[in-house]
């Protein structure tokens, strides 16, 4: 008996039920320009307060901390590159770990390409940056800019030492929090962070920049006159506010969501090893985000297992370069130094149930062997 | 691996095996298929363009218990992943 499941929500999260109600009755009432002084603009802007202190509430930093983006991607850009203006004075070296999001490496290379520099910090097998290895002397540089580390890895779920990277340079972090918010507490030590609504259930083309009070900040692009300076574009109230909504009811039940999740990853781990000859589990096993898992199977073709389990009812990511736009493998697994062929992401709903996760392990293995016995080895 | 000056024209492994061209995980069933013809403690290449195969034969390596050596470059530049068969 086959359960489908889509077990890709780290790719995005499908839209929470209180997002979806909150954006309906916001599409009606928060069509106007918040910056105005008539009735509509005074609702707008109503709306747009109430999901900056929601969202500064779950994420435990302050209302005007909050700035709300076109996406996390933008997010993120806005973070880095306004640290790094802010610091221009100072040094001009980003150091951003090896496994980061593809949109703060791109960051970085925009950085580089107009004349600032980019060093990568090594993580070690199971994806954690190596805090004790930040001096100055040991990465090889004279000053530091900006350090950019992630809450916790997008395709692995290893949760990185945030807090001590921050006490360990003399520079300030920018946190990529896009995989991380709304799953786990976020560690604190960071000046700027990233956030992405539609990782957590809001709808897609809503993000939030956050900038710590006293954090040295300068934007980096044309900018614009809304009312938050650190923004541009119109703002999307309704978007804003499902996705506060959504945040708001992912964190009060996170103390029921996230033990289910841990335990019901740590089930696909310890099955998957257990059941899969030659196949690597990788990332920190316990430190980990709580709803998503990594492994890669020796010799097999990564595209024929997506597509397999596509068939079978599985929606899942893979890191292997022919799944690929690039046709390059991932970065991440790359840089832990683990096997990238044969690679499959497994990332939990909120809603998964545990027969959806034991249909996919029974599965597997029939997945797995079918495809190897193609290849005469 | 290979430093030997002016020897790059002759290989110090046993087994070269052309992976160019292929793609992931050929270059790596290749090698799961064909490293026993070489003795214990002899060397095999891994010759691909494949640029997954930088990471994957490591990982192959310690997935299975051989030594991974060094990546080494063929005459025509093409990267050379260098095992070791211990077992």
């Amino acid at each position: 008996m086959t359960t489908p499941a889509y077990l890709d929500a780290a790719s995005s999260e499908p839209l929470h039920p209180a997002a979806r109600e909150t954006l309906l009755a916001a599409l009606e009432h928060g069509y106007a320009d918040p910056r105005r002084l008539h009735g509509p603009a005074r609702n707008a802007r109503l709306m747009l307060d109430n999901a900056r202190e929601v969202v500064a509430s779950c994420l435990g930093v302050r209302p005007d901390e909050v700035t709300f983006t076109p996406s996390g991607t933008h997010a993120v850009h806005l973070g880095v590159l306004g640290l790094l203006a802010g610091r221009a004075r100072v040094s001009p070296v980003l150091a951003r770990g090896a496994v980061e999001h593809s949109s703060v490496v791109h960051a970085g290379d925009w950085h580089a390409a107009r004349g600032g520099s980019v060093i990568e910090l090594p993580v070690d097998r199971e994806g954690h940056v190596v805090a004790s290895a930040l001096s100055m002397e040991s990465l090889g540089v004279e000053s530091l800019g900006v350090v950019a580390v992630q809450a916790a890895n997008h395709e692995v779920g290893t949760v990185q030492p945030v807090a001590e990277i921050a006490d360990a340079v003399d520079a300030p972090l920018f946190m990529d929090a896009c995989a991380a918010a709304g799953r786990i507490d976020l560690p604190t030590g960071w000046a700027t962070a990233a956030v992405s609504a539609h990782k957590w259930g809001g709808p897609a083309g809503v993000g939030a920049l956050l900038v710590r009070k006293g954090a040295r900040w300068r934007n980096p692009f044309p900018g614009d006159d809304r009312i938050d300076e650190r923004s541009l574009g119109f703002e999307n109230v309704p978007g804003a506010l499902a996705s506060a909504a959504a945040l708001q009811a992912v964190t009060e039940a996170r103390a029921e969501i996230a033990p289910r999740q841990h335990a019901l990853v740590e089930e696909i781990r310890t099955r998957v090893a257990a059941t899969v000859p030659d196949v690597e589990v990788v990332g920190d096993p316990d430190s980990r985000l709580p709803h998503l898992v990594t492994f890669s199977c020796l010799y097999v073709d990564g595209e024929a297992l997506v597509t397999e389990l596509d068939r079978r009812g599985f929606g899942v990511a893979s890191g292997s370069a022919c799944t690929a736009s690039t046709l390059q493998p991932s970065h991440v697994l790359a840089a832990m130094g683990v096997l990238t062929h044969g690679n499959v992401r497994v990332s939990l709903t909120l809603d998964a149930t545990a027969d959806q996760v034991d249909s996919f392990l029974t599965q597997l293995p029939d997945v797995v062997r079918a495809i190897r016995a193609q290849v005469d080895l | 691996m290979n430093a030997d000056a002016g020897r790059a024209a002759e290989p110090a492994w046993a087994l070269e095996l052309d992976c160019r061209g292929m793609r992931c995980p050929a270059p790596i069933i290749e090698l799961a298929r064909r490293y026993t013809e070489v003795g214990i403690g002899e060397l095999v290449a891994v010759v691909a363009t494949d640029v997954a195969a930088r990471v994957d034969v490591p990982a192959w390596c310690r997935m299975r218990g051989q030594e991974y050596v060094d990546e080494a470059v063929t005459t025509d530049c093409t990267p050379a992943y260098v095992v070791r068969r211990v077992s």
